[in-house]
C-alpha cells in the first residue's frame, strides 16, 4: 500500500513539474542579453538525416564566421541546436521548447512536411521560421485561404521550379518523349512534384506512359518496376527521397532497365551512391539548388571552409543551410534589432541578398526565383550539366 | 507473358523472405501458444551483427554464422527473461511481453546505433544478373530461395527425426503431460527459440542484403506480413508457413505489379482477416478440437 503511494506521490511531482516548465517561459520573448538565441530545429537522426545534418552544420560554419567578424549588432549569435529525429511530431515540440527558451528566429526543419508542423506554433508566437530546403508551394502560401503565411519564409526554390526544369531539359534538350512517373504517395514533396511534372511535360507535347505509385515503408520496388518497363518509356521519373531513390536505382539496374532515370533535390545524399551503388548510378539526372563545380568565388570559397571544418564535400542542403544563416544575420542587420517581429519585417523587404545557391529576393508568396541546376550522375560523382531559369 | 514470370519470380524472392521469418512465428506458436511479435526485431538484430561483422573484414558465411548464434542466445535470454515466468499465467501476458520486448529491442538498437538506414559493404555478396527468355534472375534471389528450402528442410529433419523434435512435439501436444513422462518442458522451449532465431538471424541477414539496407525498424513490417503468412499457412505448421509466404509474397508482386502498388499491404492484411474469418486453422493446419 504504502509503495503505491509514494508511486502515485512522485507521479504528481512529475506532472507539476512538467506544468510548470510548460507554462513558464512564454514572458521572455525579448532578445534582452549578450547573445542573439537562434533555435536551430534538424534532421539529425532517423530517415532523413542526412538533409538535416547538411543544413546543420552548414548554419553552424556560417554562424561561426559571422561570430568570428564581431556578430551582428555587436551581439554573438548563439545557435541552440535541437534533434527531431525526422518526425513532425517532435520537431513541433521543439518548436514549442524554442517558444519558451525566448529564441528571436527559428532555422528548420529541412522537409517540407516538418516545417509545416511546426509553423502555426511559432506563427502564433509570431516568430520568424526561416526554412533551408522546404521546397512545397503551400509551406508559405495556403492556396485555400489564398493567404500567405507571414512568418515563414524559404530560401530554396519551389518544387514546381524543378519540375518545370527538368520537362524542359528532358523534352527539349534530351529529346525523350515516353516518361512514366514513380512518386511516395505517402509524400507530398514527392506527390507535387509527380503531378506538376506530369503538367509541364504533356504540356510540351511529351507522353506519360506509366505512373506509378508506392509508400514510405516499402523495400520492394520490381512489381513496379516490371510494370513500368512493360509500357517502354524513354525515362523514369523518380522524385522521391534518397532512401527510397536508391533502393528503386539498384532493383532497377538489377532487373537489366539501363533506361536514364531522372529525380529532384531529394536525391543529393552521399547516402544514395552506398545504397544504389555507383555503377548503377550512370545515366541520372536531378535537379539540384547548387554545384559544387561552380567557378564563382563566393561558392569555392564556402566549399573550402566547409571541407576543412567536415572533412567532406558540401551537398546542396549545406549550402542552403549556409546561406540561411547568412540571411538571418542580414535580416537582423537591416532590422537594426534582434526582436523577432522586426526581423520579419526585414525577411519581407530583403532584396538582390548574395548567397551560395544564387541571388534571392522574394515573390509575394515569400518564394525566392533563383535559378536550377541539372546534375547528373557519373560513376557515383555528381557533374554540373546546365542551369536554368524557371519561368513563372 | 514473360511479365507475369517476372512478376512471380519477384514474388517467390520476397515470399522466401516471409516464409523464412514465418517459420520462426509458427514454431513458437507451436509450442508454446505464443505470438512471438519480437520475433521481426530478432531479425533486425541479426542483419546488424552481420552489418557489424562485415564491415569487420569477415566474409557472408562468417558472417552469417556469427549472426545466427548471437541471435541464437538473444533468443534463449528472451524467453528466459520475458516469457518463462509469464507462460504459466496466461497467454495474454505473454503477449503483452512480447510487445514489449519488441520495443525494446527496437528503441535500444536507436539509442546505440542510431536511426540511420545503413549498408552492408560494396563488395560483401557480389551480385550478378541472369537474364532467360525475357526474365531477368538476380542471385540474391537465387540465394534467398535456396537458404530457405535448404534451413527448413534442416528443419523438419530436425523435428520428425531426432529425439529434440519428439520432445518438441510432445511438448506442443500437452506440455504437462509430456513433462510427467519425463521431458524437461523449460529446456525444450529453450531449443525451441534457440532454433527459431537462429533462423530469424539468417532472414535478417538475407533481407538486409537483399534490399541493402539495415534500420532499427527494418523487421517491424516484414515480421507482420511473416505473422500473416503463419496464420495463412496454418501456424503451428512449419510447412504450412514456407507455403504461406511464399504465396503472399506472389500475391503481393501481383497486386503491386497489375496497378495496386497502393493496396500491397492492404491485401495482406484482407488475406489474414479472411483466413481467421473462413479457415482460422489455414491451409495446412490441423483442426484442433478444443478439449472439454
Amino acid at each position: 500500500m504504502k509503495k503505491w503511494v509514494k508511486v502515485a506521490a512522485l507521479l504528481v511531482v512529475v506532472l507539476a513539474l512538467g506544468l510548470a516548465a510548460g507554462c513558464g517561459g512564454n514572458a521572455q520573448k525579448s532578445a534582452e542579453g549578450d547573445t542573439i538565441k537562434v533555435g536551430v530545429n534538424f534532421e539529425l537522426s532517423g530517415d532523413v538525416a542526412t538533409y538535416g545534418t547538411s543544413c546543420k552544420n552548414g548554419i553552424l560554419l556560417a554562424f561561426e564566421e559571422i561570430n568570428a567578424n564581431g556578430g551582428v549588432l555587436g551581439k554573438k549569435i548563439e545557435p541552440l541546436v535541437q534533434d527531431n529525429k525526422s518526425q513532425n511530431r517532435e520537431a513541433r515540440n521543439i518548436a514549442e521548447r524554442f517558444v519558451s527558451e525566448g529564441v528571436v528566429a527559428v532555422l528548420g526543419p529541412a522537409v517540407s512536411g516538418a516545417v509545416q508542423t511546426e509553423e502555426p506554433v511559432l506563427t502564433a508566437a509570431k516568430i520568424p521560421v526561416l526554412a533551408p530546403a522546404a521546397t512545397a508551394p503551400e509551406v508559405t502560401y495556403d492556396e485555400k485561404t489564398k493567404k500567405v503565411k507571414d512568418f515563414i519564409f524559404r530560401v530554396c526554390i519551389i518544387d514546381p521550379d524543378q519540375s518545370q526544369v527538368m520537362a524542359n531539359y528532358i523534352y527539349d534538350v534530351l529529346g525523350l518523349k515516353n516518361g512514366a512517373i514513380m512518386v511516395d504517395k505517402n509524400n507530398d514533396y514527392s506527390v507535387g512534384l509527380g503531378e506538376t511534372f506530369k503538367e509541364y511535360f504533356t504540356k510540351k507535347g511529351g507522353k506519360i506512359v506509366a505512373e506509378e505509385g508506392f509508400v514510405s515503408t516499402d523495400t520492394a520496388f520490381k512489381p513496379q518496376l516490371t510494370s513500368i518497363y512493360s509500357k517502354k518509356p524513354d525515362f523514369i521519373y523518380v522524385p522521391a527521397y534518397y532512401n527510397q531513390v536508391g533502393l528503386i536505382i539498384k532493383q532497377a539496374r538489377e532487373m537489366g532497365i539501363d533506361l536514364p532515370i531522372m529525380g529532384a533535390d531529394g536525391w543529393d545524399s552521399p547516402k544514395l551512391v552506398e545504397l544504389a551503388g555507383a555503377d548503377n548510378l550512370n545515366n541520372c539526372y536531378f535537379t539540384n539548388h547548387y554545384s559544387v563545380e561552380d567557378p564563382s568565388d563566393l561558392i569555392q570559397n564556402f566549399i573550402k571552409a566547409y571541407e576543412k571544418k567536415y572533412n567532406t564535400t558540401p551537398d546542396a542542403f549545406a549550402a542552403l543551410g549556409y546561406d540561411t544563416a547568412y540571411l538571418l544575420a542580414k535580416a537582423i542587420e537591416q532590422a537594426g534589432s534582434a526582436e523577432p517581429e522586426k526581423i520579419q519585417q526585414a525577411l519581407e523587404n530583403i532584396e538582390d541578398f548574395e548567397g551560395v545557391t544564387g541571388k534571392l529576393s522574394y515573390d509575394e508568396k515569400h518564394n525566392p526565383i533563383k535559378e536550377v541546376s541539372i546534375i547528373k550522375l557519373e560513376n557515383g560523382k555528381q557533374k554540373l550539366i546546365k542551369k536554368m531559369q524557371p519561368k513563372h | 507473358m514473360p511479365d507475369l514470370l517476372q512478376q512471380l519470380l519477384n514474388g517467390l524472392s520476397q515470399g522466401s523472405i516471409y516464409a523464412l521469418i514465418a517459420v520462426g512465428y509458427t514454431m513458437i506458436y507451436g509450442i508454446i501458444q505464443l505470438i512471438n511479435f519480437a520475433h521481426g526485431d530478432v531479425i533486425m538484430v541479426g542483419a546488424y551483427v552481420a552489418l557489424g561483422c562485415a564491415l569487420k573484414g569477415l566474409g557472408f558465411i562468417p558472417s552469417l554464422a556469427v549472426a545466427m548464434l548471437t541471435c541464437a542466445i538473444l533468443g534463449v535470454l528472451i524467453e528466459r527473461v520475458a516469457y518463462r515466468r509469464v507462460r504459466p499465467v496466461s497467454r495474454l501476458a505473454a503477449l503483452t511481453s512480447a510487445i514489449g520486448v519488441s520495443l525494446f529491442l527496437e528503441y535500444i538498437m536507436m539509442y546505440f546505433l542510431g536511426a540511420d538506414l545503413r549498408t552492408y559493404p560494396a563488395g560483401f555478396f557480389p551480385e550478378r544478373t541472369y537474364s532467360l527468355w525475357g526474365i531477368t534472375i538476380n542471385n540474391k534471389d537465387l540465394l534467398v530461395l535456396g537458404t530457405t528450402l535448404v534451413l527448413v528442410l534442416i528443419l523438419q529433419y530436425v523435428i520428425y527425426r531426432t529425439r529434440t523434435g519428439k520432445a518438441m512435439r510432445a511438448v506442443s501436444f500437452d506440455g504437462q503431460a509430456s513433462q510427467l513422462m519425463g521431458i524437461n518442458v523449460n529446456s525444450t522451449v529453450a531449443i525451441t527459440f534457440f532454433i527459431s532465431s537462429a533462423m530469424a538471424a539468417a532472414a535478417g541477414l538475407l533481407y538486409g542484403i537483399y534490399f541493402n539496407s539495415v534500420q532499427p525498424l527494418m523487421g517491424l513490417m516484414p515480421g507482420l506480413k511473416a505473422f500473416i503468412a503463419a496464420v495463412l499457412g496454418g501456424i503451428g505448421s512449419v510447412p504450412g508457413a514456407m507455403l504461406g509466404g511464399i504465396l503472399l509474397g506472389m500475391t503481393e508482386a501481383l497486386v503491386a505489379g497489375f496497378g495496386g502498388s497502393m493496396y500491397r499491404d492492404a491485401v495482406a492484411f484482407i488475406i489474414l482477416i479472411l483466413v481467421l474469418l473462413i479457415r482460422p486453422t489455414g491451409l495446412l493446419g490441423k483442426g484442433v478440437q478444443e478439449k472439454v
